[in-house]
């Protein structure tokens, strides 16, 4: 009777366990399902209708949403976003795991002082670095391109992600270097064929949160981008928020809810890289 | 950065040649002497941002550590839960998120129609008034608590089940436990998530930057340092100003890990053999 009473108090406490969970994270996510909601409402009930079910479903904000304002539409946001995002994370990929070999398996003068360098750069506030790099990509007559969000990225700059491939490859056994070796590798052929493939789980997590940044950073390409052609989707919602008005709120979330698509998509298909990507390097808020 | 550190002694807008000031733009920042005026708005965004900073980022720790402790258990949908309650940090930096926040939060939003709904005859206007918008941008700080979180599970689970065992046997109660077991095993780790959380909230600028339009208001209320940083820049081209700025935020940043690592020397334990 008693073994029975603990299992029945067993399964009844983990009932009221996931029930506590459900209910707050219903809480936390409550903002962002309103937000998908609106979306689909007509104007004149965005704001009085605090419930998650519009009463009268409409995809015009959508539609509207998407020709922007001027002659530049989300279609240019997006093209823009994407091209700068998926060109990030190329050159992260590959230029931050070729110094990642380097560090956690070559021999060279001043090894251990560039790692230390780098694991400060890690700690070091971004703000200082901003200003002599605008002066500098100014004087090189590169505002309004997309090469302040590329070319840094073949100097392998974003330290974070060096520093998981580095542990990740330090992980690897060194006897399989030892025997393509033997078997006649040079070095870039023991990176490219050896030791990439074995990486690919903290390569993966690089690809993830090299394009989430590049796709959410808004401060760097307000920067960098003042032409509206150029603009990416985070300045082109600022530019709909700052020139729109009341009526136009619902484009403006159509615009939000499909700019938070991509981010979607990558997480929920890749989660448990994420929760690999968090532990490890202790990223970011 | 040695470039930058030239350039915050020097008067410096893009289109002309830096000029050397000497350490004129650290005066103006901290009140100025006789012959120079200071810079007022430069001290209210410091204080501004330090409030942000010391209100939001142990907020954020204690919540992330309360539903860490809440989800570490075995439950069969944990992959899923987790993956929710980091929904909020997976999107929040986004311009789209701040753009909501900036809605929900107005006058006619919903949560002062939610708010209404359960009594409250006449909320403020979040977002307008000056007393109440940096709380809004608090709020959306911890609500994007994932990070740590993830980071207090990982952490929780590191911590030997005997030790809960072993202590239930001498008769410790669960409020024991945790201020006995459970602190101590995460101390390294509450480290480590503080220093990471202030260090990303001083830099905090998307939110502010939309929430208020751009310019920090009401009266400054919202100006976070890296916002003023960057109308100091671009928006005044002063960027001499702007990289001395830019410095006094590095120092405070270090000396502030400095401390945190000093007070926990006593605090922090690494276990055994570590």
């Amino acid at each position: 009777m008693s073994h029975l009473n603990k299992n029945t108090r067993t399964l009844l406490s983990s009932i009221l366990m996931n029930l506590i969970i459900i209910v707050i994270g219903f809480g936390m996510l409550y903002p962002v399902l309103w937000l998908f909601s609106a979306s689909f409402k007509v104007p004149n009930t965005i704001f009085t209708d605090a419930s998650l079910i519009p009463r009268a479903f409409t995809l015009d904000n959508y539609v509207n949403g998407w020709k922007g304002i001027g002659i530049f539409g989300f279609d240019t946001f997006f093209k823009n976003s994407f091209i700068i995002s998926i060109l990030s994370v190329l050159m992260n990929v590959i230029f931050c795991s070729l110094t990642a070999y380097a560090f956690a398996r070559l021999n060279f003068v001043g090894k251990k002082v560039w790692f230390a360098v780098m694991l400060v750069t890690m700690m070091l506030p971004s703000h200082v670095t901003t200003i002599p790099r605008y002066v500098l990509f100014n004087r090189f007559g590169w505002i309004n391109t997309f090469l302040p969000f590329v070319v840094p990225k073949m100097l392998a700059t974003d330290a974070f992600f060096i520093f998981l491939l580095v542990q990740f490859i330090r992980g690897l056994p060194k006897e399989l270097d030892e025997s393509a070796v033997i078997d006649g590798c040079g070095k870039f052929t023991i990176y490219l064929r050896i030791l990439m493939p074995l990486t690919v789980p903290a390569l993966i997590t690089t690809v993830l949160f090299t394009f989430l940044w590049t796709w959410d950073d808004f401060f760097n390409q307000l920067l960098y981008l003042t032409r509206p052609e150029l603009f990416t989707v985070p300045l082109g919602l600022r530019l709909f928020l700052d020139s729109s008005g009341i009526s136009s709120w619902g484009s403006l979330f159509a615009m939000s809810v499909l700019s938070l698509v991509p981010c979607f998509i990558l997480f929920f298909s890749l989660q448990k890289y994420f929760v690999r990507g968090i532990a490890t390097t202790g990223i970011k808020g | 950065m040695i470039y930058s550190l030239y350039l915050s002694f020097t008067q410096y807008s893009i289109t002309a040649p830096p000029k050397w000031i000497g350490w004129q733009n650290y005066i103006v920042m901290f009140g100025g002497n006789e012959s120079l005026r200071g810079d007022d708005r430069f001290m209210n965004s410091l204080f501004v941002t330090l409030r942000f900073v010391f209100i939001s980022v142990p907020m954020k720790l204690i919540f992330a550590l309360a539903v860490a402790m809440i989800m570490n258990r075995k439950l069969k949908l944990i992959g899923l839960y987790r993956a929710i309650y980091y929904i909020p940090t997976l999107l929040g930096g986004s311009v789209a998120i701040s753009v909501l926040w900036r809605r929900l939060f107005a006058f006619d939003g919903v949560i002062n129609m939610l708010l209404r709904a359960v009594g409250w005859a006449n909320p403020p206007s979040w977002i307008s008034n000056p007393k109440y918008a940096l709380s809004t941008l608090i709020i959306l700080a911890v609500w994007q608590f994932g990070s740590p979180m993830i980071i207090f599970l990982a952490g929780l689970q590191n911590i030997p089940k005997e030790y809960y065992e072993a202590s239930s046997i001498d008769g410790a109660n669960k409020v024991r436990q945790f201020f006995s077991i459970t602190l101590p095993g995460l101390s390294p780790i509450i480290l480590f998530n503080f220093i990471m959380q202030m260090t990303s909230s001083f830099q905090a600028f998307t939110q502010a930057f939309i929430i208020s339009g751009g310019h920090g208001g009401p009266l400054d209320s919202t100006m976070f340092y890296s916002l003023y940083l960057y109308l100091k820049g671009w928006g005044f081209s002063e960027m001499g100003y702007a990289s001395a700025m830019a410095w006094v935020l590095l120092i405070i940043i270090g000396s502030l890990t400095a401390i945190a690592f000093k007070i926990s020397g006593g605090l922090v334990s690494y276990g055994g053999n570590e």
